[in-house]
């Protein structure tokens, strides 16, 4: 298929598409509005379901509904609509459900802005809902990566009966870039036993994140972590720029603030200073392991993000004092300059 | 004496499993559950359907009805069934849900389910009362009436009326079934589910969003014997929560 210059927000509504995935619950907000708009024109051509619901709160329960009955399904939002779906996104992580959500992330909190940030890490790697779960978070860095990791969501969040999160910033939904749309290698998934869509032939079953007596609430939270355990050996993408022997400084930066680290490192190049990058494109399960190695025999280490400080948490617990281990946001949906990433590299050489 | 071939005339429906209920004494959700298992089972559609439980008394419901069952985040049993219906619209789903679910926290989701024509049914057991929590007010509440959050019986003043979701419901535009009924006495009952098995069959035709609300009685956060709370209901709620339909397909337009 030739490639298409596509917005990222349109590319991600088509890769759901070309995934192969015919329902979609909505609820406009801006920055991603566009992928509803897309798809509610786009999905009845394919004869698929498209569904505005009344609000973000509607939208994720509809999501369970519809994953309750096997059937693939997502949905797109942002960052105060994504508080919004929390309550279904802690429900289907308890009843163990396949689901796919997308967050094109704007600057907060409260309504905050409309325009990029990364201030929702903690948010969906640490949890945001009540309870112990964990959702797999996976962050794309230009528009082609949001539709590749679109394309296997599903088959992941089938493999795991688990939520899957895109989160993208503002950036990514908005701006275009050429894309292709290469269609994964099937996984080898598991029947969906555990569906609810008529006894026919078999016992009722019940999809509940209930559980009273407090042993088998206490095996409930042992099986999620199972699966987490399972995805942090499975699971873990990321991806190492210029990451050698001889790095002075490493920088971790994730979707577009390590696009622009790119931008710096070849700066630096040129100037005979090695700078490298690891670039996590799973935010959970995160790449401890390679952020430890790249972090191995550096001066310092840099997490650069859009935010006040949130993925050097991790940055920090995966570093574990092998070097000292900096921090440069911006926030409120200003995006950071090279310019002023290089003086924050300068500092620690 | 000649013998003559024993009948059974009265056993558990199939949709309904051999459970023991957690409801207290004088409950008439036990009742409410039968109709709509034997209502299932008379349209010969328990392999095709789906409930959706509430977060209330009867959030246990999944184990005592024997179809398919999902347990929803409190109020949102009509999302749930909405992302059922939408995605599978060869399934039948119902929502089972209380006055505190229904008509306080799920407002939002009664209302847009309903105003879409989803094509699911809803039980809409009206208690007066939140009764798992212990004895609560509710929107449905009656004017005076006594609960552990209204000590002092509900002041309307300041807590507004009662809320008649039959009737706001009836007022939307859109094509819908909407009826009350009670279950105090076996008259009722038998008209409980008349109306009941008329929601389903809307459903299954695939004409409207049907609701049935259900006035019940519930003895334990009222304070009174069973038979007390029967005639309360007759004499303090049916007068405000007038029986009947308040909308059918046929006559929808207003």
């Amino acid at each position: 298929m030739a490639k298409k210059l596509m917005k990222g927000n349109e590319a991600i509504g088509e890769a759901a598409i070309q995934a192969g995935v015919r329902n979609y619950f909505c609820y406009p907000i801006t920055p991603q509005s566009e992928v509803a708009e897309y798809l509610a024109k786009r999905m009845p051509e394919v004869g698929g379901m498209f569904l505005q619901g009344e609000s973000e709160l509607a939208v994720g329960n509809m999501i369970f509904g519809a994953a309750a009955t096997g059937e693939r399904v997502f949905t797109t939002s942002s960052s105060p609509g994504i508080s919004l779906m929390q309550e279904a996104i802690s429900y289907i992580a308890g009843a163990q459900l396949p689901a796919v959500f997308a967050n094109i992330v704007r600057g907060g909190p409260g309504l905050g802005g409309i325009l990029p940030a990364q201030s929702d890490y903690f948010q969906s790697v640490k949890g945001g809902g009540h309870g112990d779960y964990k959702m797999l978070v996976l962050a794309p860095s230009t528009v082609q990566e949001a539709v590749d990791l679109m394309m296997i969501a599903f088959d992941l969040a089938d493999k795991y009966t688990n939520p899957v999160m895109i989160i993208g910033d503002g950036m990514i939904g908005q701006m275009m870039e050429p894309v292709e749309f290469k269609k994964p290698p099937p996984m080898a998934l598991p029947p969906k036993k555990w569906a609810a869509n008529g006894c026919k032939g078999r016992d009722p079953v019940i999809i509940r994140s209930l559980f009273l007596d407090p042993l088998r609430l206490e095996q409930n939270n042992r099986e999620l972590f199972v699966k987490y355990r399972r995805m942090q050996a499975e699971e873990v993408r990321f991806e190492r720029y210029n990451v050698e022997k001889g790095n002075k400084v490493l920088i971790v930066a994730y979707g577009t603030t390590a696009r622009i680290c790119k931008t710096v490192i070849a700066d630096f190049k040129a100037r005979g200073i090695n700078v490298g990058l690891l670039r996590p494109i799973s935010l959970y399960p995160f790449p401890m392991a390679a952020v430890a190695e790249a972090a191995e025999g550096v001066k310092a280490v840099l997490s650069v993000e859009m935010s006040m400080g949130q993925m050097v948490e991790d940055v920090e617990r995966s570093v574990l004092g092998r070097a000292p281990v900096g921090f440069f946001g911006r926030v409120g949906g200003v995006v950071p300059t090279p310019e002023e990433i290089t003086v924050e590299i300068e500092k620690l050489l | 004496m000649e013998r003559t071939a024993e009948k059974v005339v009265f056993t558990r429906p199939e949709a309904m499993k051999n459970a023991v209920t957690h409801y207290c004494p004088g409950c008439t959700h036990g009742v409410i559950h039968r109709i709509v298992a034997e209502v299932i089972d008379e349209l010969g559609i328990r392999d095709k359907t789906v409930g959706v439980g509430p977060v209330g008394c009867s959030v246990l419901i999944y184990n005592y009805m024997n179809v398919d069952f999902l347990e929803a985040a409190h109020g949102r049993a009509p999302a749930f069934a909405t992302g059922i219906k939408r995605v599978r619209p060869d399934l039948i789903a119902f929502t089972y849900q209380g006055d505190g679910d229904l008509a306080s926290i799920g407002m939002g989701e009664i209302v847009h389910a309903a105003n879409r024509g989803e094509k699911f049914t809803t039980i809409f057991v009206n208690n007066a009362i939140y009764g798992m929590t212990g004895g609560q007010m509710a929107p449905t509440t009656m004017p005076g009436q006594v609960t552990t959050t209204c000590p002092l019986g509900r002041n309307t003043k300041d807590t507004g009326e009662p809320i008649r979701m039959a009737e706001l419901l009836s007022a939307l535009k859109t094509s819908a079934f909407i009826t009350r009924v009670s279950v105090h006495s076996p008259r009722h009952i038998v008209e409980t589910k008349k109306a009941i098995l008329r929601a389903f069959r809307y459903q299954i035709d695939k004409v409207c969003y049907s609701l049935v609300e259900v006035l019940s009685i519930c003895p334990t956060n009222w304070g009174l014997t069973t038979k007390e709370s029967a005639k309360w209901l007759e004499e303090t709620m049916i007068p405000y929560y007038p029986l009947g339909d308040k909308k059918t397909p046929e006559h929808s337009q207003r």
